[in-house]
């Protein structure tokens, strides 16, 4: 069994691989990157670097989008 | 969402405000704004909406310019939670910093004049005056004021807040203004498709009123029909 590590992804902790980088938890939840930002442990993350971003444990992540209001 | 895009249509906006949230995870087929209001042809204004300080301000429009590159921006800092007033200290250093990265800054901001300048002279690209509280519907409280400020600056005036009715927003163009920002007063009126129609009316009703230069005000009556030939 591989070793799993605790992230928090938008405030739910979750357990993932170890070896998991930040696409793959983009591609397993389906967001639609176009549409969002990513913030890793409260610094911005280049979209098209998250194929080479590896999570480790204790990470932090926000995905955000837009939604009507102000 | 889809009712939302409809009174937007109705009301002829151009902008729309957005806020930065969570995309939620667990339910994935919630459908996305810009499913239903398209960003090519409604201009997206993120906003900071809910901040309470300038370091959240600051990390709101950051992600929202990351989000599809959106350099203009509405700063909102707010200081009290129960009359929703600007944090005039906190809104001018956003405002500076926000400049120097790039962005371009419509300021929401109490009806001050002196701050509206400070403003303008730290890079606001807009100056956005509130009328009243925000959501309370009480019009233009202080109309003196947004003159003043009308006549010190030669940049977009738009009164963000406040607004109850259509003549509302009537006023605030016949001021000077170049626009308003309604949220509550359509959303929450009975009939919001009506109402977003009467408030661009409205606008359209008061700028011409503004363009056209009124008559001046007297005090007593002056006949409106020639008195030669009276018999």
């Amino acid at each position: 069994m591989k070793k799993k590590i605790k992230i928090k992804l938008n405030g739910k902790l979750k357990a993932i691989n170890n070896n998991s980088t930040l696409f793959n938890i983009v591609q397993k939840n389906k967001i639609p990157l176009t549409k969002v930002a990513i913030e890793l442990n409260q610094e911005i993350v280049d979209k098209k670097k998250i194929k080479s971003i590896n999570l480790k444990n204790n990470d932090k992540i926000e995905i955000v989008h837009f939604i009507g209001g102000g | 969402m889809k009712e939302c895009a409809k009174a937007i249509n109705l009301s002829g906006a151009e902008i729309v405000t957005v806020a930065v949230r969570r995309v939620n995870i667990t339910d994935k087929k919630k459908p996305l704004l810009m499913d239903y209001i398209d960003p090519k042809k409604i201009t997206y204004l993120p906003n900071t909406a809910g901040c309470f300080n300038s370091k959240e301000a600051l990390r709101t429009l950051r992600l929202a310019r990351e989000i599809g590159g959106w350099k203009l921006v509405k700063l909102e800092v707010l200081g009290d939670k129960k009359n929703l007033f600007p944090e005039m200290i906190e809104t001018l250093k956003s405002t500076e910093v926000l400049t120097k990265e790039g962005f371009k800054v419509m300021v929401y901001c109490n009806d001050d004049p002196l701050m509206a300048k400070r403003l303008e002279n730290a890079g606001a690209c807009a100056i956005m005056p509130l009328a009243a509280p925000i959501g309370s519907g009480l019009g233009i409280i202080n109309e003196i004021n947004i003159r003043i400020i009308r006549k010190q600056t030669k940049l977009p005036l738009i009164i963000d807040a406040g607004l109850g009715q259509a003549s509302d927003a009537a006023i605030a163009m016949e001021l000077g203004c170049d626009g308003v920002l309604v949220n509550t007063a359509i959303a929450k009126a009975k009939k919001p498709f009506q109402m977003a129609l009467a408030f661009k009316n409205a606008v359209i009703a008061g700028r011409q009123s503004y363009l056209s230069g009124r008559i001046k005000k007297t005090l007593y009556g002056n006949p409106s029909s020639p008195k030669l030939g009276i018999i």
